[in-house]
């Protein structure tokens, strides 16, 4: 499988044994020190809105195998405080640098780059839309916690309607086989077209906004912040976030092998009692962000094959 | 004999099978400014496939594919007939492309066609109801969110 020059947009754009390859090469990356892999190679991180831990794991990823990286991270900065057009920044951008990493507030950002581009993009957020390497990194923590990504019960919880990793996960996971369980307030429901697109592919879901009667038939909890901003009214914000905290005592309302996920950062959903239990793999899945962005870095550079 | 409620034209295009609610909306997105052929817009006629129908004929008009997936997109029923001597030459019913291009607006405010100069993509996922994935944003738009440019 040659990914050399490929972009990483949009999880959508991979079938599954791309996905599995990519998976089996973040595992070899864990597995090997491969310090002179990319030298001589450079990647331009461009976040066009801040981010922490996306940029300093690309920026970790890209030194441990030997590459350099360049980039913004606050666009006062840069010409396009002075109304370059994306695509005019990218086309410069490229001349720097074998690889471009960029987040963006637009949706769609990343497509356009990609088009605008010779280099590979890779896509660090595009707005409410995609996010392709969490993606990756929450496969691969379920993959590496399950030892499995197939025919698993997998429970969604939080802000379905606009949490853009768990639409990238649900799509990818579709590909497995999965029993999923969409678990928020009616306010915060799978947005309808996302429904539709499991039925048509005959992956049976269930929703529910009571999380303890689906919690005991999950293998993995996904779970995520309910962002304030999303609520008209204070009131509303602090009922729905008190319904969906997670501590000690959910334990006893799950299988004792159930894997809970976040994207992070947290805020309330999840207490922090539950950090040293056995179920919890939200800081592990923050660790994988590395041997996943290796693996993406050097497929798309096409220093491994 | 059958009735003719508005005149045949010598050469160029016939729209049929137009619901008769949507025939100003068809006259609306063709480029009709310039011609001076005669153009014939009839409405609230009778039809046996559309209930009440309407129909446009152009003179000396050959649409574009532009125009053709418009039409498709806004009047799935419509037929386009070509006009060459008084004579249908060919009479097809407009087609949804798998793809489309140019001619949608996306309906998210945040996508990036909303805010730079990018010529709009979409994928059309289903014809019946219809769906269509922006290529660049992917959300997906029903029928109601459609606006053309």
């Amino acid at each position: 499988m040659d990914f050399k020059g490929r972009d990483i947009i949009s999880i959508r754009d991979f079938k599954k044994d791309e996905i599995l390859y990519v998976l089996r090469m973040a595992k070899g990356m864990e597995e090997k020190k491969l310090p002179e892999l990319l030298k001589g190679k450079v990647l331009a991180t461009l976040f066009f809105e801040p981010s922490t831990r996306t940029r300093l794991s690309f920026e970790s990823a890209m030194s441990k195998l030997g590459g350099k990286v360049i980039g913004f991270a606050d666009t006062s900065i840069t010409s396009i405080s002075k109304g370059e057009s994306l695509s005019d920044t990218i086309r410069i951008v490229e001349g720097y640098s074998d690889a471009i990493v960029m987040r963006h507030p637009v949706e769609g950002a990343a497509r356009l780059a990609a088009e605008a581009a010779s280099i590979p993009i890779i896509n660090g957020g595009d707005g409410s839309n995609q996010h392709p390497t969490q993606t990756f990194l929450d496969l691969y923590t379920i993959l590496k916690t399950k030892k499995t990504l197939n025919n698993l019960h997998i429970g969604f919880l939080g802000d379905l309607k606009y949490g853009r990793t768990v639409h990238s996960l649900v799509d990818a996971m579709s590909h497995f086989n999965a029993r999923m369980y969409f678990i928020s307030p009616e306010s915060l429901r799978m947005p309808e077209d996302l429904l539709e697109e499991l039925k048509a592919k005959g992956i049976k879901f269930v929703e529910e906004t009571d999380l303890l009667k689906v919690s005991g038939s999950l293998d993995v909890l996904y779970n995520t912040r309910i962002q304030k901003e999303r609520f008209p009214d204070e009131l509303e914000y602090k009922k729905v976030k008190g319904a969906y905290r997670l501590d000690k005592g959910f334990l006893s309302h799950i299988k004792p092998d159930l894997k809970i996920l976040h994207p992070l950062p947290r805020v309330d959903e999840l207490s922090p009692e539950l950090d040293s239990t056995p179920n919890a793999v939200y800081f592990e899945q923050a660790k994988n962000g590395i041997p996943v962005r290796e693996a993406l870095l050097a497929l798309v550079l096409g220093a491994v094959k | 004999m059958k009735e003719l409620k508005i005149s045949a034209i010598e050469n160029g295009t016939v729209i049929d099978h137009v619901p008769a609610e949507k025939a100003f909306d068809v006259a609306d997105i063709l480029d009709l400014d310039g011609i001076e052929n005669i153009i014939s817009i009839a409405t609230n006629l009778k039809s046996k496939k559309v209930g009440k129908k309407g129909i446009i004929k152009i003179g000396g008009k050959i649409l574009s594919k532009e125009e053709t997936d418009k039409i498709a997109i806004i009047v799935p029923t419509a037929t386009i007939n070509i006009i060459k001597n008084y004579r249908v030459i060919s009479k097809a019913k407009v087609r949804l492309p798998e793809r489309i291009e140019k001619i949608v607006k996306c309906f998210n405010p945040n996508c990036i066609t909303n805010k730079e100069n990018v010529v709009t993509k979409f994928m059309v996922i289903k014809e019946n109801p219809l769906r269509l994935r922006c290529e660049y944003c992917e959300r997906v738009m029903k029928r109601g969110d459609i606006r053309l440019i």
